[in-house]
């Protein structure tokens, strides 16, 4: 479906000015050799990216209503239970989906200098095909920006934009799935050429001096270049040494020992020393929490038995203990390990009267966030290191962890941990 | 130079991958319809393809232009595009930190404040300046013309 050619000749023969003319492109780099060199670095990496965070819609517990957002019909991975083993899990998997993502931003910012020409090309539209095709990169360039400034903001929480993160963020991956299975479909045979037609070995021995555009014909070679003021191997260095320099940063989030080189974020900071010197993800002031309701008059409830139970600080102390080693990972991709202290959450469900329960809902003293309860799954219970944590460390959880008890799951995301716990509800399976 | 002879979408084949992608993107819509921020999300979407490829974009461009017209013997070009691009590059993704923006989300969420992170930036930065200047030097100093020229005495 070809636009007529009257109207076709018509535009070539009017084409503005500005960066609608090819001599307005000068770098003798860009071509379809470096466009396809970096379009295969984010074929093979950005999968991940996907996969990962469709995962944490998972690991929220979407069967329990708790996954933001709530109602996604048909686009979601199957769901499972999420594991409780190995307890790095969610450490591993969202500490890839936010790190990797953040390591590619200079890939992708690279990958739309190398085809920027594109965004000018005259005629704009040459057949419905073409037109639709547009329309689609527009869906894939507007998405895959989408979900980097959604996820950049949102990890240094910044809500400037005023919507749903997770709503948004969810349903922009979306967009850029479709969008991202439609490019590769029509441009992997064109990027498999390009990438035959170079060899890297030679172009990573090409100088400056004598780099050259690329001989062939294609809306991405500039016609009228300026000499090369880097080589090819020098461009993509420097995207090379982008990453490299954001993953040096960032790394630090989830990684312990390199925590002092995470100069920029959010997560290298750390509140204070000691026993419970390690990242707070909301604090008991944030969260209403008052020194009245933890204080000597705080119990536990125990919900789901035939009759409640109810245990005071030091019955709860009195219990059999057990310490675990244990990451707590957040959606935003850090996470920290601590050895927690505390009764087994299996040791509560046999106390409160219900065997192997199939799930337990969690209740905070905190009423208005949106984290104030969660939902556990019937194998995170029973995992020997889920723990109601008394103790971190050695000493007392301090307030903003979540001091007077709070839960401690291998592999859960970090917000359905829940701090400042008043009741647990044990229930049977339906 | 006609130019039509590039790769793009055609046929039959690439219409139908092309329109079961905006199914899939159609379906998600459909499913934000009743959102009330779906006119914000959509304007944050455009808003973030405009802002790169009309604003960002060219303004990198300008800059860049004007740095590749300094012309010394040891090529100067990447000895100052490369720092400044590397200390954009932390800005742009880390600005809410850096203009301390979202200060009172920031102080909920980790009980700590944003203070840091402006000299931090400012730091990197000029250790990415020094860092290229020193190599700039002594690539200068080791590329002295001295065995092409004739000594003056």
């Amino acid at each position: 479906m070809a636009a007529d050619p009257r109207l076709l000749r018509w535009l070539r023969a009017h084409r503005p000015g500005g960066p609608f003319r090819p001599e307005a492109w000068r770098s003798p780099l860009r071509g379809p050799w470096l466009t396809s060199v970096l379009g295969l670095v984010l074929l093979t990496t950005l999968p991940t990216v996907v996969v990962t965070g469709l995962l944490s819609y998972i690991a929220y517990g979407p069967q329990f209503g708790q996954a933001i957002p709530g109602d996604v019909g048909w686009l979601s991975l199957p769901w499972f239970d999420w594991p409780s083993r190995p307890s790095w899990l969610y450490q591993l998997t969202q500490g890839l989906h936010v790190g990797l993502g953040l390591v590619l931003v200079p890939v992708v910012l690279a990958k739309l200098w190398s085809v920027l020409p594109r965004l000018f090309a005259w005629p704009p539209v040459r057949s419905a095909t073409h037109l639709l095709e547009r329309v689609s990169v527009l869906l894939l360039v507007g998405s895959v920006l989408f979900e980097i400034v959604t996820g950049l903001l949102n990890i240094q929480y910044d809500y400037v934009f005023g919507f749903s993160f997770y709503t948004a963020h969810y349903w922009g991956a979306w967009v850029f799935i479709a969008a991202f299975a439609t490019h590769i479909v029509i441009k992997v045979p064109a990027m498999a050429r390009a990438l035959r037609s170079r060899s890297l070995r030679t172009e990573l021995r090409t100088k400056r001096v004598d780099t050259r555009p690329e001989p062939v014909e294609s809306g991405l070679v500039a016609t009228a270049p300026t000499p090369a003021t880097i080589s090819r191997r020098g461009a993509l260095a420097v995207v090379a040494g982008g990453s490299l320099l954001v993953g040096a940063l960032t790394v630090g989030q989830t990684v312990e020992w390199l925590r002092p080189l995470a100069l920029l974020v959010p997560r290298g900071l750390v509140p204070g020393d000691g026993p419970n010197g390690f990242p707070v993800n909301r604090t008991a002031t944030a969260a209403g929490i008052t020194a009245a309701a933890t204080g000597p008059a705080w119990t536990l409830l125990l919900l789901g038995g035939p009759r409640p139970v109810t245990l005071d600080r030091a019955r709860l102390a009195a219990l059999p203990q057990h310490t675990a080693t244990l990451p707590i990972a957040c959606v935003e991709g850090w996470s920290t390990t601590q050895d927690w202290t505390g009764v087994r959450l299996a040791d509560l469900a046999t106390l409160a009267g219900v065997d192997s329960p199939a799930s337990a809902h969690v209740r905070s003293l905190e009423r208005d966030g949106p984290f104030g309860q969660a939902t556990l799954q019937g194998n995170q219970i029973a995992n020997p290191d889920a723990l109601l944590a008394l103790h971190v460390n050695g000493v007392d959880l301090s307030p903003d962890h979540g001091y007077p008890a709070r839960v401690i799951v291998p592999a859960l995301p970090g917000v359905h941990n829940t701090k400042w716990v008043r009741s647990i509800e044990f229930r049977r399976a339906p | 130079m006609t130019r039509h002879s590039e790769p793009h979408a055609h046929g039959p084949w690439h219409t139908v991958v092309l329109l079961a992608g905006f199914a899939v993107t159609a379906y998600a819509t459909l499913r934000v319809l009743d959102d009330p921020d779906l006119p914000r999300m959509l304007t944050w979407f455009l808003a973030a393809a405009v802002a790169h490829d009309l604003v960002l974009f060219p303004a990198y461009t300008a800059a860049d232009r004007l740095i590749a017209r300094i012309d010394t013997r040891v090529p100067l070009v990447n000895h100052i595009r490369i720092p400044l691009l590397a200390s954009g590059l932390l800005f742009l993704m880390f600005l809410p930190g850096i203009l301390r923006q979202g200060g009172d989300t920031f102080h909920t969420a980790t009980g700590l404040t944003q203070d840091p992170f402006l000299h931090r930036w400012l730091l990197l930065t000029a250790l990415f300046l020094t860092t290229s200047a020193t190599l700039y030097t002594g690539r200068v100093t080791l590329t002295r013309p001295t065995s092409r020229t004739t000594p003056r005495r």
